[in-house]
């Protein structure tokens, strides 16, 4: 038992609901929702370290003993993923104040992001399907409002698609969920792990955990990712870095969870599914990259690569390949919210979305050059990046099992990603100017500093690879032997 | 009894399936909303559709019916009612700002 448990996905929604209430006080809820995001980022921490001493963590909402209550449970792995998330939130606010404007503040936007996080935070840290279900939804909600506020026709045009596919996508989740509650008369994670590794994973409940993937995939964009760009394009750019580091996330961390602790024992037909979408993910996303011209476009392809790249991780399964993806899962988070900022930015200086309308914007803007040059690096995996060791593990992972296929795939799709950023880099960073000194628009300071904090964020984890590494190690010790889970629940 | 609802559901999915697949987007959305109650009749019928008293401990019954289901569905209508009402407002506002209900002219993903 341990209260502190609830907190990051408590706080958000208390926040949230205050904020209502605060409407006009626009200064007020800037500060609220900030420190929201910096107290959460402190419980993640204290939480990963008691982790350390004391194995997997659970809090039995009312008193009931699992398996019949509502618990929350916190291992390294969601621990890490609740930290992260808000650290890039707070960075993402940051962006938000000095770019999102008075009528979205005024329309309950910080409120809406509160949401969102605790959305977020409750699908990492509940114990069982349904409340999943529920997390995933609150998220969904909030993300439905962000990217319609403001109303501009883009932003319904495609806000339609996106609530569209999400809604029967969360169908599918719910008919999924009732069958496995039918086959097997439970959904705690640690009940439902126990009970099919006593049954065995008959091909009943293979099929079942085949919908799962369909469900998760649609929400991670792992394959079935055409809603993805259109919809992440649309919103302000700070709702945008938020959208691309967070959300496709939390799809995967449901998968990652369903297919570790539930379905691991038929690995030859799960897996190797998986396998095959996250190939086929990084070879649509490669050519989608390149296929544009338009920044958030490729910016946002470069989100479905990522996702091919992680859910190879997941495919091999080998303890450095689930290591890799997990420091690989941190890294995008950051790097990807940085990606977003930058392009934004980029498209809020010039007014233009095209690349080659941009031209020579490092000599008015020397700062964003380089950090976009970084963030290009960091994520081709250049090794005092952060991108760098995720990928060498699971390089690693793929050649031990021997699928040399998806080592190819990995490390081609990495070249397309330097390229299609590289791209970007040369049309609108070098050549003429276009830009005169007269009507250089001066970079905001709110605009940089949110920048250079997620480059920091980038290089620190490269080089503090050291200190993080104990924390991924056990993440990934737990996610490849359920045993250590479902003892931490059901066995007390 | 549990093939009776199993059918019935399998008629509301064939008869949203066919208004999602229409063009109108008013339809589409009355398409998702008939698409999550067979989601909710599933949900029921999976638990068992048990005879029973309420499921209350501590009073004097033979057998009590399973509550989680039931709990399930209710959370669950509640989210469809909140997805539902979002997504009519949202076509409502789409069809102010864009003039047409017709998903064929909302696609695509121009250059502004």
């Amino acid at each position: 038992m341990n209260n502190l448990l609830v907190l990051p996905m408590v706080l958000p929604v208390l926040a949230g609901i205050i904020l209502i209430f605060l409407r006009p006080y626009v200064r007020l809820q800037r500060w609220i929702s900030f420190s929201v995001m910096i107290v959460n980022a402190i419980i993640g921490i204290i939480l990963l370290n008691q982790i350390q001493e004391q194995g997997p963590l659970r809090l039995d909402i009312g008193g009931w003993e699992p398996p019949f209550g509502i618990m929350f449970v916190a291992d390294s792995f969601s621990v890490l993923l609740v930290l992260t998330t808000s650290i890039v939130a707070s960075i993402c606010l940051l962006y938000a104040f000095s770019s999102i404007g008075k009528s979205y503040e005024n329309m309950f936007f910080y409120s809406f992001v509160n949401f969102l996080v605790a959305g977020v935070n409750g699908s990492f840290l509940t114990g069982d399907l349904f409340n999943l279900y529920v997390a995933f939804e609150v998220m969904l909600l909030a993300s439905y409002v962000l990217i319609t506020l403001g109303g501009r026709e883009v932003q319904l045009r495609e806000s339609i698609k996106y609530v569209a596919i999400n809604v029967v996508s969360s169908w599918i989740f719910l008919i999924s969920i009732a069958y496995l509650y039918g086959t097997m008369g439970t959904l705690n994670f640690a009940h439902l792990s126990s009970r099919i590794a006593e049954s065995g994973q008959t091909p009943l409940l293979t099929v079942i955990s085949i919908i799962f993937l369909t469900v998760f995939s649609l929400k991670a964009g792992l394959l079935l990712y055409y809603w993805l760009p259109g919809s992440y394009s649309a919103p302000p750019t700070a709702v945008a870095a938020l959208f691309g580091a967070l959300l496709t996330k939390v799809g995967i961390y449901a998968m990652f969870r369903m297919f570790t602790l539930i379905f691991y024992h038929e690995p030859s037909i799960t897996h190797t599914i998986i396998g095959v979408l996250a190939g086929l993910t990084l070879i649509g996303g490669s050519i989608g990259a390149i296929a544009y011209k338009d920044v958030r476009q490729i910016v946002s392809y470069n989100v479905v690569i990522a996702v091919g790249f992680i859910l190879v991780g997941l495919a091999v399964a080998t303890p450095e390949a689930i290591e890799g993806s997990i420091y690989y899962l941190v890294h995008d988070m950051v790097v990807k919210a940085l990606l977003f900022l930058l392009a934004g930015t980029m498209i809020s200086l010039t007014g233009y979305i095209r690349i080659d309308y941009m031209s020579g914007l490092i000599k008015n803007y020397p700062m964003l050059g380089w950090m976009f040059f970084i963030a290009m690096l960091s994520l081709a995996g250049v090794p005092p990046l952060s991108g760098f060791i995720g990928k060498l593990l699971i390089g690693q992972g793929t050649v031990e099992v021997g699928s040399y296929i998806l080592l190819a795939l990995v490390f081609i799709s990495s070249l397309f990603v330097l390229y299609s950023l590289l791209r970007v880099f040369l049309i609108s960073f070098w050549g003429e100017t276009i830009i005169s000194e007269e009507d250089e628009e001066p970079l905001k300071k709110g605009w940089l500093i949110p920048c250079v904090l997620l480059t920091v964020a980038t290089i620190g984890l490269g080089l503090g690879a050291e200190t993080i590494s104990v924390y991924v190690q056990d993440a990934a010790n737990t996610l490849l032997n359920p045993d250590i889970y479902i003892d931490a629940v059901l066995n007390d | 009894m549990e093939t009776l609802i199993t059918i019935l559901a399998g008629v509301l999915v064939t008869v949203a399936t066919y208004l999602i697949l229409s063009r109108s987007l008013i339809r589409v959305i009355l398409g998702t909303a008939i698409l999550s109650h067979a989601a909710h009749l599933l949900l029921m019928t999976m638990g068992g559709l048990k005879q029973g008293s309420v499921p209350l401990l501590g009073e004097d019954a033979g057998s009590y019916v399973d509550a989680l289901p039931q709990a399930l569905i209710l959370t669950s209508i509640v989210i469809s009612f909140a997805v539902t009402a979002l997504f009519l407002v949202l076509a409502y506002r789409t069809y102010q700002e864009t003039g047409t209900d017709n998903l064929d002219e909302l696609r695509g993903f121009k250059d502004e």
